[in-house]
């Protein structure tokens, strides 16, 4: 898969002003996960601008791509990026989290266009996904799946019961992507429970692996494109990320997982993203 | 004597004529395939049956992917799993975006047998009835179940099925008429009304002969559906008779005996005894010594009829 210079120049104007919504609309609405949902700007944006069969004026359309944040917490990601991508007004960003809103703090397919399945209790959006690649199948396979998952997520058993069933069940129609950004609420992961080694653990579960900067949309095009063309198996791109990234004072601090900043802290991070 | 076929075999059997007539079922299971009878669909449709092995969240989580490419997934398993291992996927991931799976579980109460307490669940309807968007059922036999399992695969939304292990009596004829929310009122009566769900109908029924031996006469109600409760029967009963007792293999907590009490409070406070597992786990033994172990017999509920039966005579 290539990715020209205009498009790497087009994706980074998209990704700059994906966080700076995020960082918009967590702050309006007072709460979210700023760190996660930065971390996860690149892998979203590249999926839905460059990878993804899909079509906003369609969103219910059969043979479209399908995409699990099972990383469900980074739902601001998530939503800056559909919204970018026509999914729905940027002005429905204003109301995350609120009452009524169609933004609900973690991903709700009843409310959101272009959610395609509510997530929010880590490894459950991720064996949706294998389901959903298994229906794909029956389908006639014109569908891919792509998933994001957490690092940390990656405690929760119910992931390698999925990465179990999508290796046995050989679903090459199966992307996932580890946003592997080192931290999660209480600390490092490495301190927390360890998940690692990460890209070992997949290949002994039976899926292929690639690495990438998570940041760098050449690296990840290149990851991808060798991804696709895996036969039999599932594939898995670990992407080192920085959990903050584009906000010095956000990055690699665990702190920053799920606090809202401040209207000041709010114009000092929008004055670095400018 | 009346025949005997295990509800899950009703399961089993209707899943394969479903297969056939819909390209758009398919059914998952947790390694339990001989026990739970999906095994008679996987040999008909092995590319539309999917073992999750033993791994019960996933079983759910497939399942609710699956509905989301408009399959119509049947997910198997023991109800202690079903219900207890993967309540939170059930309750996230199939519940709240109310996907339209059907979740069929079997082996459910003390009729498990000599597995013994940790596989026999009291609480699974407990659990089930709690959730928002789900839909419980507990057929009475092997007719009623048929009939269920069509029901549900044509109902858009979860639906909580629960079956037993133990071949019960064929209560219903094959004009039997089935509908999720509606209970049947399969006797009628005027002194007590004795409301059953699932298989302890035919208990509900035998108790009811010999209540008649003493005089009194009780009306049987079988509630299959436990939620939506079908409040209109079961309170027009209650104002016939005065006074009811309900029956099921399963707690007194939280099951039909709380969503009666529940209802009956609320409207038409009356006499009310709950026949059920008094708030205990089960135990290893032969499916019959247990139901007589655990009160779950036609004497017993002919005991807690005439009890409530006096109360209401004497109130």
């Amino acid at each position: 898969m290539q990715l020209s210079a205009d498009e790497r120049r087009e994706l980074t104007e998209i990704a700059q002003r994906a966080r700076r919504d995020i960082l918009t609309m967590i702050t309006e609405a007072g709460s979210g996960h700023p760190g996660g949902s930065l971390s996860a700007v690149e892998i979203l944006t590249l999926l839905y601008f460059k990878v993804m069969k899909i079509d906003p004026q369609r969103p219910d359309w059969p043979e479209r791509d399908r995409f699990v944040l099972s990383k469900g917490h980074a739902a601001p990601a998530l939503y800056a990026v559909l919204a970018e991508r026509g999914f729905f007004s940027h002005v429905e960003l204003n109301g995350l989290r609120q009452l009524g809103s169609m933004l609900q703090g973690h991903p709700d397919m009843k409310r959101t266009p272009g959610v395609e399945i509510s997530t929010g209790s880590l490894g459950q959006g991720f064996s949706a996904a294998v389901g959903m690649a298994l229906g794909a199948r029956l389908n006639g396979g014109v569908s891919r799946v792509y998933a994001l998952l957490g690092d940390g997520e990656l405690q929760e058993g119910q992931v390698w019961e999925a990465a179990m069933a999508a290796a046995h069940y050989q679903l090459d129609g199966l992307t996932a992507f580890v946003d592997h950004n080192g931290y999660q609420i209480d600390g490092p992961i490495t301190e927390v429970l360890s998940p690692e080694p990460i890209a070992d653990k997949f290949r002994a579960f039976g899926w292929a692996v690639f690495e990438a900067d998570g940041h760098d949309f050449a690296a990840l095009t290149d990851a991808v494109g060798r991804a696709l063309v895996v036969a039999g198996r599932p594939q898995v791109i670990v992407c080192r990320t920085v959990k903050g990234k584009g906000v010095s004072f956000m990055e690699n601090q665990a702190g920053w997982h799920g606090k809202a900043p401040n209207r000041e802290q709010l114009a000092q991070a929008l004055a670095e993203l400018a | 004597m009346a025949e005997k076929i295990a509800t899950r075999q009703a399961y089993g059997d209707t899943l394969v004529e479903l297969g056939r007539e819909n390209p758009d079922i398919v059914v998952l299971d947790a390694d339990l395939s001989k026990s739970t009878m999906t095994a008679g669909f996987a040999k008909a449709y092995p590319e539309r049956f999917f073992n999750a092995g033993i791994a019960e969240q996933n079983l759910m989580g497939m399942a609710a992917g699956l509905a989301t490419t408009g399959k119509v997934p049947f997910a198997s398993t023991f109800a202690v799993f079903a219900a207890g291992r993967a309540f939170e996927q059930v309750r996230n991931t199939i519940c709240y975006p109310k996907l339209n799976v059907k979740i069929a579980a079997s082996h459910a109460g003390i009729t498990v047998g000599e597995d013994g307490g940790s596989h026999q669940s009291v609480e699974d309807l407990a659990l089930m009835r709690a959730l928002p968007n789900m839909t419980v059922i507990a057929p009475a036999d092997a007719v009623e179940t048929a009939k269920a399992v069509r029901a549900a695969a044509a109902h858009r939304g979860p639906v909580y099925i629960r079956l037993s292990r133990l071949a019960t009596p064929v209560i219903f004829g094959a004009d039997y008429q089935f509908e999720i929310g509606k209970a049947v009122v399969v006797r009628e009566g005027k002194d007590v009304s004795l409301f059953s769900t699932g298989t302890m109908l035919a208990a509900a029924l035998a108790a009811a002969d010999r209540l008649a031996d003493e005089g009194i006469r009780a009306e049987v109600v079988n509630v299959a559906t436990l939620k939506p409760l079908d409040a209109r029967t079961i309170l027009a009963s209650l104002a016939k008779t005065g006074c009811g007792v309900t029956c099921e293999e399963h707690s007194i907590i939280g099951g039909l005996g709380s969503a009666v009490a529940e209802l009956v409070v609320e409207n038409d406070p009356l006499p009310l005894t709950r026949v059920g597992i008094l708030d205990v786990f089960g135990e290893s033994g032969k499916p019959d010594e247990l139901l007589q172990r655990f009160g779950l017999t036609a004497d017993d509920i002919v005991i807690a009829a005439r009890r409530v039966f006096q109360r209401k005579v004497c109130a």
